[in-house]
C-alpha cells in the first residue's frame, strides 16, 4: 500500500498513531487516563472570535461544540466570526488594550507578539499532550516559548501535491517522485504531454507561501540560521531557486498572477494535472453532481512533496491556534473551553466534519476515521508530522510574522523563476530585506 | 442700570457664541480626522509592531525606506498608475461629457447609464475585471481565441507591463464617470449664447471648443481633476482584489504595501511610514492640478 511507503518519512510517534489507532493508547488509559478540568468561574460568560470558516462543516460542528459546552456548563459562549485577515490585527488591539474576546482563533505565530499578555496554558497543553500521544512538533513551537504554553495549537490546514493519476502516468511516471530531482522530471515531461503543472507565484498567502517554502527549504535553503541571523544568501538558496527557474519553465502560463483561488479553478477546469493545495480541490470534484467531476476525482491522487538534497521532508503548513488572553475576567472558564474543545469527544467530529481542511496537531487524532475511509485522504492526515515552522530555522516572533507577511520567500522565487532576476540577486534582494526585519 | 450677567454678556458677544458654535464641528474633525491622521505620522517615526507600542526612532523609517527597492518600485508603480490612469479618465471623460451634452435620443437614460461603474462597489467590479484578466478563464482571451486571433490565452496580470496596464484599465472604466457627469455638469452652466455668438462670427467646432468651452470649463476640471487623482493615487482595493500587488509587485501601490506591512506584515510603524509618504506626493499632485490650471492668466482677468 502506498500509504505505509509513504509513512516512512514520517516520525515514530505519529507513524504509532496513525496505524495503530486509539487502542495505542489503552494501556495508558486504562491504567491512569490523566485527567483536568477547570472549575468555571461563577456567572461566566465567554467571547470566542474566529475565523470565517472555508468548510461549512467545520462552522457547523464547532457551533454544535459550542453549544453543548453552553448546555453543560450554564455558560454562554458568543462566537463571532471574521475574515481570517481581519484576525490577526483584531486580536494585536486586544492584547493592546487588554480587553476583548477571551478567545480568539489566530493564526501562524501571533501569540509571540504579545507573549506577556497570553494566559498560561501550559497545565493544560501538557495535560492534552501527555493524553492524547503527544503533540506534534510544530504545533510544539508555535505553541511553546521557553517551555511555557502561550496558545493551544488548534489544528494545521494541510497543504500536498494534488494530481492527475492517469495524466502522470501517460507521462512515463508510474506515481509522484519522491525526490526533487524526479519531480522535475515528471512537470517537464506533463508538460511535453500539454498538461502541466501550475504552482502559484502572485500573492498567494496560502498556496504561495506553502510551496516556495518547500522549495527553499529542501533544498537547505533557510532564511535564518538559530540565532534569527539572516543567512538566506547562500549556495543553497541559488541552488533552490536555479531549480525554480527551471521548475517554472513546465508550469501553466499565468501562475506569476495565481492568488490562491487560481489553481484549485484551473485543476478542476482540467487545465493543469498538478498542483500543491489542501484538500478542497478533491473535495470539490468529489461532492460535484456532474459525472465529469466525478470521474475526475477518481483520477485525483494526493502526495506530499517531494524530498530534496536536504533528505527530509521540508513543508509549511498554515496553523491556526486558541489564543486565550490574560485580561479576561473568567480565566478557568476560558480554559475550560480550550479543554472541552480540545477533546477526542468533540474534536474528532469536528475535524471529520471539516473533511479533513484542519488537520490534527495532537497525535492520537491521526488515528481519527477521516484518515482512514478513503485512502486518498490519508495523505492530509500524515501532513502536521511534515510540518516546519515558518521562521525555521530561527526563533518565531514578530520578525518570522513579518518576513512571512512581507511574501519575502515568495517574491523571491517568483523573481528568480521568471528570470526578472537571476537567483543571486533574488537572493541577495530577500536577504536585505529580511535583514530590516531580523535586525535587532 | 443694571451690569449685565456673565450669561447675557457672552450672548451678546458675537466671538464668543460664534467660536461656541463651531465648537462641535471643531471637536468632530479634531477627533475624527485630525486625530487619526497625527496618529499615523507619529507611528511612521517609531517601530511600533503589531501588539508592541513602538518606540521613537526618527527618521530611519523613512531612511530605510529610501533605500528599499520594493519601496521605490512602488512608488514608481504609483506615479505611472497614478499619472496615466487620471490622464486617461479626463480624456475620455471629457469626450464622453461632450457627447452627452449634445441632444441626443433618451438623453436622461444615457446619462443615468454612465454612472452605473462608478455606483458598482469597487470589490465588486474588480471582482468582474479579475474574471476578464483571469489567466485561464478570462472572457476576452476565450472569446479572441474563438475568433481565431489569437492561439494563446492573454497574460493579463502575470507580466509585470501588462499588469499594470490591465489594472490601470480597471480603474479608468471606473473612474470615467464621476469625471464625465461633473465635467458634464460644468459644460451645463455654459451658456448658449456664447455659441450661438460665435458660429456667427463663423467660429469653427474646434475654435468653439478652443476659447468658449474650454476656458470655461477649466475651473470645474481643476476640481475634478484634484479629486480624480486623489482617489486613484490612494487606490486600495482595485489592486488589493486583482494582483494584492502582485506580479513580482508590478502593481504594489503605496496603499496596498502600507497594507501589506502594516497589518499582515505586523510591522505597524513602517506601514504608517509609507502612508505618511503618501502625503508630499499627495500634496504636490493636488498643487500641480489646482494652481497648474486654476491660476491661470485669463482667469485674473488679464488680457493676452
Amino acid at each position: 500500500m502506498k500509504q505505509f511507503s509513504r509513512r516512512e518519512f514520517i516520525g515514530t510517534g505519529a507513524a504509532v498513531a496513525s496505524t495503530a489507532a486509539v487502542g495505542a493508547f489503552s494501556p495508558i488509559a486504562s491504567a491512569q487516563t490523566p485527567t483536568l478540568a477547570y472549575k468555571p468561574e461563577a456567572g461566566a460568560k465567554l467571547r470566542v472570535l474566529r475565523w470565517k470558516r472555508f468548510v461549512q462543516g467545520d462552522e457547523d460542528q464547532f457551533m454544535i461544540n459550542i453549544e453543548k459546552f453552553s448546555k453543560t456548563y450554564g455558560i454562554e459562549v458568543k462566537v463571532d466570526n471574521e475574515g481570517w485577515e481581519d484576525i490577526r490585527p483584531k486580536a494585536a488591539v486586544s492584547a493592546n488594550v487588554g480587553s476583548g474576546p477571551d478567545m480568539i482563533m489566530g493564526w501562524f505565530d501571533d501569540p509571540f507578539q504579545y507573549p506577556t499578555k497570553m494566559l498560561d496554558m501550559t497545565e493544560l497543553c501538557t495535560y492534552l499532550g501527555q493524553k492524547y500521544g503527544g503533540w506534534y512538533d510544530a504545533a510544539k513551537q508555535y505553541g511553546t516559548l521557553n517551555g511555557k504554553w502561550l496558545s493551544v495549537p488548534w489544528a494545521f490546514i494541510a497543504n500536498a501535491m494534488v494530481y492527475r493519476k492517469s495524466h502522470v502516468q501517460a507521462a512515463g511516471f508510474e506515481t509522484m517522485p519522491k525526490d526533487t530531482a524526479g519531480f522535475l522530471k515528471l512537470c517537464q515531461a506533463l508538460k511535453e504531454k500539454g498538461t502541466p503543472a501550475g504552482f502559484a507565484l502572485g500573492k498567494a498567502v496560502g498556496d504561495g507561501n506553502n510551496w516556495t517554502h518547500w522549495l527553499l527549504w529542501s533544498h537547505g535553503g533557510k532564511m535564518v540560521n538559530e540565532k534569527g541571523q539572516v543567512v538566506i544568501d547562500s549556495p543553497e538558496t541559488i541552488a533552490a531557486l536555479e531549480y525554480a527557474r527551471e521548475l517554472y519553465k513546465t508550469f501553466v502560463p499565468g501562475t506569476l498572477s495565481w492568488q490562491d483561488p487560481n489553481n484549485n479553478k484551473a485543476f478542476l477546469d482540467g487545465q493543469i494535472s498538478l498542483t500543491a493545495n489542501g484538500i478542497s480541490v478533491y473535495y470539490a470534484a468529489k461532492m460535484s453532481e456532474d459525472p465529469k467531476m466525478k470521474a475526475m476525482a477518481d483520477d485525483i491522487e494526493h502526495a506530499h512533496f517531494p524530498v530534496g538534497p536536504v533528505g527530509r521532508p521540508m513543508e509549511l503548513m498554515q496553523i491556526t491556534q486558541m489564543m486565550c488572553f490574560a485580561y479576561t475576567k473568567f480565566p478557568n472558564a476560558t480554559r475550560e473551553l480550550a479543554r472541552f474543545l480540545m477533546e477526542g469527544e468533540q474534536y474528532n467530529p469536528w475535524m471529520e466534519k471539516s473533511i479533513g481542511y484542519g488537520a490534527q496537531t495532537l497525535k492520537a487524532y491521526a488515528a481519527n476515521p477521516l484518515w482512514h475511509g478513503d485512502p486518498k485522504v490519508a495523505v492530509y492526515g500524515e501532513c502536521p508530522a511534515m510540518a516546519t515552522v515558518h521562521g525555521y530555522s530561527g526563533p518565531l516572533g514578530a520578525a518570522s510574522a513579518a518576513v512571512l507577511g512581507d511574501y519575502i520567500v515568495l517574491d523571491m522565487v517568483a523573481e528568480a523563476s521568471s528570470g526578472t532576476r537571476t537567483p543571486k540577486e533574488a537572493a541577495q534582494r530577500a536577504a536585505e530585506r529580511a535583514k530590516r526585519y531580523y535586525k535587532a | 442700570m443694571k451690569a449685565l450677567s456673565l450669561m447675557e454678556r457672552f450672548q451678546s458677544n458675537r466671538h464668543a457664541l460664534g467660536y461656541t458654535f463651531m465648537l462641535p464641528a471643531v471637536l468632530l474633525l479634531a477627533g475624527l480626522l485630525a486625530y487619526p491622521l497625527g496618529l499615523g505620522t507619529w507611528l511612521g517615526f517609531t517601530d511600533a509592531k503589531i501588539g508592541r507600542v513602538g518606540e521613537w526612532i526618527g527618521l530611519e523609517n523613512f531612511a530605510y525606506l529610501i533605500t528599499d527597492s520594493v519601496f521605490q518600485l512602488v512608488v514608481f508603480n504609483t506615479l505611472f498608475y497614478t499619472i496615466v490612469a487620471s490622464i486617461a479618465k479626463f480624456i475620455l471623460g471629457l469626450w464622453l461629457a461632450l457627447l452627452l451634452n449634445k441632444n441626443l435620443p433618451f438623453q436622461s437614460f444615457f446619462r443615468a447609464v454612465v454612472l452605473l461603474p462608478w455606483i458598482a462597489p469597487t470589490a465588486l467590479s474588480a471582482l468582474a475585471f479579475w474574471w476578464m484578466y483571469d489567466a485561464q478563464f478570462s472572457v476576452i482571451s476565450w472569446l479572441f481565441t474563438k475568433m481565431g486571433l489569437i492561439d494563446h490565452y492573454i497574460d493579463f496580470l502575470g507580466d509585470p507591463w501588462m499588469a499594470r496596464m490591465s489594472v490601470i484599465i480597471a480603474n479608468v472604466w471606473r473612474g470615467i464617470p464621476f469625471v464625465a457627469i461633473s465635467l458634464l455638469a460644468g459644460l451645463q452652466t455654459i451658456s448658449p449664447s456664447f455659441y450661438e455668438a460665435s458660429s456667427i462670427d463663423g467660429a469653427t467646432p474646434w475654435q468653439q471648443f478652443r476659447f468658449i468651452t474650454m476656458p470655461l470649463l477649466t475651473p470645474i476640471i481643476a476640481v475634478v481633476m484634484t479629486f480624480s487623482v486623489l482617489f486613484t493615487f490612494t487606490d486600495f482595493q482595485l489592486i488589493y482584489v486583482l494582483t494584492r500587488g502582485g506580479p513580482l509587485n508590478a502593481t504594489h501601490l503605496m496603499a496596498t504595501l502600507a497594507f501589506q506591512r502594516a497589518i499582515p506584515g505586523g510591522a505597524l510603524g513602517e506601514g504608517a511610514a509609507i502612508a505618511t509618504m503618501m502625503v508630499p506626493l499627495l500634496l504636490a499632485a493636488i498643487m500641480f492640478s489646482y494652481f497648474g490650471l486654476q491660476r491661470r492668466a485669463w482667469q485674473q482677468g488679464a488680457d493676452k
